[in-house]
């Protein structure tokens, strides 16, 4: 699997907890450069599916192949190429923004941290935040800096759930630039957890739709689309999940 | 190299967190110093009563001060975790390339590093207040401080893997489980004073030993080369099984997702 041109790969993967099946047999594959949506209701596998990805739940079955490494035998070197942001990961409150910056950085290694840091606070605007503590940030200030953090690392395989929540519409629409501007660049593969349709159409190649630990739907946007005749996202989840409920 | 960087960013993280909370530095010392205080009045007040007991107030105060290392290195252990937990950091921590290994070194250098402080400040007063050297036990101390220690790890690897696997509804356990050894422990009186039957459980903890060790130290000047063996030996049983513990505990939490659930 070492010449494997994938990013992320993943085959087969389940989770069960005693009387309940979270994620069953999810497969996708990740090239480098692409934008994966993860998408589905609430409840539905998408942290679970992803948090099996992070090493931070153990699969119940199925396959995870992280630049074509089994990360359980080979943890921190994956983990040293990855990363993760979600609003539901806070970093410590009584920390400033730059010390918790400078935490992460030496907990990846990160060569020049300073430099790095500059660059990111640069990017996200949040240069003028660096001395507040992070506690004190509003949730849109939180989200950016989460990001910061995650990008730390330069990461090519980067995990983001709902990527833009809290955020105004207008760094909401930066934040999307930059990350397809950065899958561009370092031609890092992406995978989004959202359910901000619009966005999902927006940026992700291809989306996968979650429904109670199933993989429903599988595809580009369009392809997705035009395999339920369906002429947004945002009607076709919807439809999707009432589905079966009546 | 790496290694140690890693470790060192979880030792910078609590540096800035203790510099930037003065209510936490207090807490570090502010209990110590009031349980000396009242120990040591009490046992000046016993040295003046003409007791047949011997050495009281060195034998106190350095119970006193030794079992706050104890106390201090659990608690700090526990505190690191607790502090992830509270902050909602713990899946930043576990999805960053740091090791367990390397978390947990970081955790018990936390814990040693507030143990120096508390004890640093009750030694302080003691000589200041009661005219007691802790220092006078020579090298000796050395073997008791260490033994404390590690023991007071051992048992804050446990309870952090108990509030890995049941949540924050093992946290009191962190504050708590200390003081079921406390009587045990043998701290202010010998094991000969414990019933027949608590003996074996007694001799059965690194603390006791310890604390036998000074009593004979302070009282007569003997250094007891069997006792400090006995808690050494004790000790390595003692960190093996909360390693493991803690080790078995993580594999559980992240076979049942807790992981990512702790602290909601």
């Amino acid at each position: 699997m070492a010449d494997s041109p994938s990013v992320l790969e993943v085959e087969g993967l389940t989770k069960s907890y005693r009387n309940t099946l979270a994620v069953d047999g999810l497969s996708f594959a990740l090239a480098p450069g692409e934008i994966f949506g993860l998408i589905g209701a609430n409840g539905a596998g998408k942290t679970t599916a992803i948090s099996m990805v992070l090493g931070l739940v153990t699969p119940t079955g199925g396959r995870i192949r992280i630049f074509g490494l089994d990360p359980e035998k080979h943890r921190r070197k994956v983990l040293a190429r990855m990363n993760f942001s979600s609003p539901y990961v806070a970093l410590p409150q009584r920390l400033t923004v730059l010390e918790n910056l400078r935490v992460y950085a030496d907990l990846y290694g990160v060569p020049h941290p300073r430099a790095r840091i500059d660059a990111l606070c640069r990017q996200f605007d949040i240069t003028d935040l660096r001395h507040k503590r992070y506690g004190q940030l509003s949730s849109g200030q939180k989200t950016r800096v989460s990001m910061a953090k995650a990008l730390l690392n330069d990461p090519g395989l980067l995990l983001l759930d709902e990527p833009t929540a809290s955020l105004d519409p207008e760094v909401a629409e930066s934040i999307r630039g930059y990350l397809l501007s950065y899958r561009e660049t370092r031609k890092a593969a992406i995978v989004v957890s959202s359910h901000n349709m619009q966005e999902v159409e927006r940026v992700c190649d291809r989306l996968l739709i979650l429904k109670q630990g199933k993989t429903v739907a599988q595809g580009s946007p369009r392809e997705v689309l035009a395999r339920y005749g369906s002429t947004d996202l945002e009607t076709l989840f919807i439809a999707i999940m009432r589905k079966g409920q009546a | 190299m790496m290694r140690l960087r890693r470790i060192g960013a979880l030792v910078r993280r609590h540096y800035y967190l203790y510099c930037g909370s003065l209510s936490r530095i207090v807490d570090m010392v502010y209990w110590p110093l009031m349980s000396l205080a009242l120990w040591g009045f009490l046992s000046a007040y016993l040295q003046q009563s003409r007791l047949d007991l011997p050495a009281v107030v060195p034998v106190f105060l350095g119970a006193l001060i030794l079992w706050d290392v104890l106390f201090r290195s659990q608690i700090g252990v526990c505190m690191v975790f607790l502090e992830e937990i509270w902050s909602r950091n713990l899946v930043g921590i576990f999805i960053s390339p740091l090791s367990t290994g390397e978390f947990v070194a970081a955790q018990l250098l936390v814990g040693f590093l507030r143990t120096l402080i508390s004890s640093g400040a009750m030694v302080l007063l003691a000589a200041l207040a009661y005219g007691f050297n802790l220092f006078d036990m020579g090298f000796a101390l050395v073997g008791f401080y260490v033994n404390l220690i590690v023991m007071g790890w051992s048992i804050g690897l446990i309870v952090t893997g108990m509030v890995l696997r049941f949540g924050q509804g093992a946290e009191g356990m962190a504050w708590a489980i200390i003081f079921f050894f406390q009587p045990i422990s043998a701290v202010f009186y010998p094991v000969s004073a414990l019933p027949v039957w608590l003996q074996p459980l007694s001799l059965a903890t690194p603390a006791a030993s310890v604390f036998e060790g000074m009593r004979a130290v302070l009282s007569h000047g003997s250094f007891d080369t069997g006792l400090m063996v006995r808690a050494v030996g004790l000790n390595i049983v003692y960190v093996a099984v909360g390693a493991s513990f803690f080790a078995i505990m993580l594999r559980l939490a992240r076979r049942d997702g807790q992981l990512v659930t702790i602290g909601e």
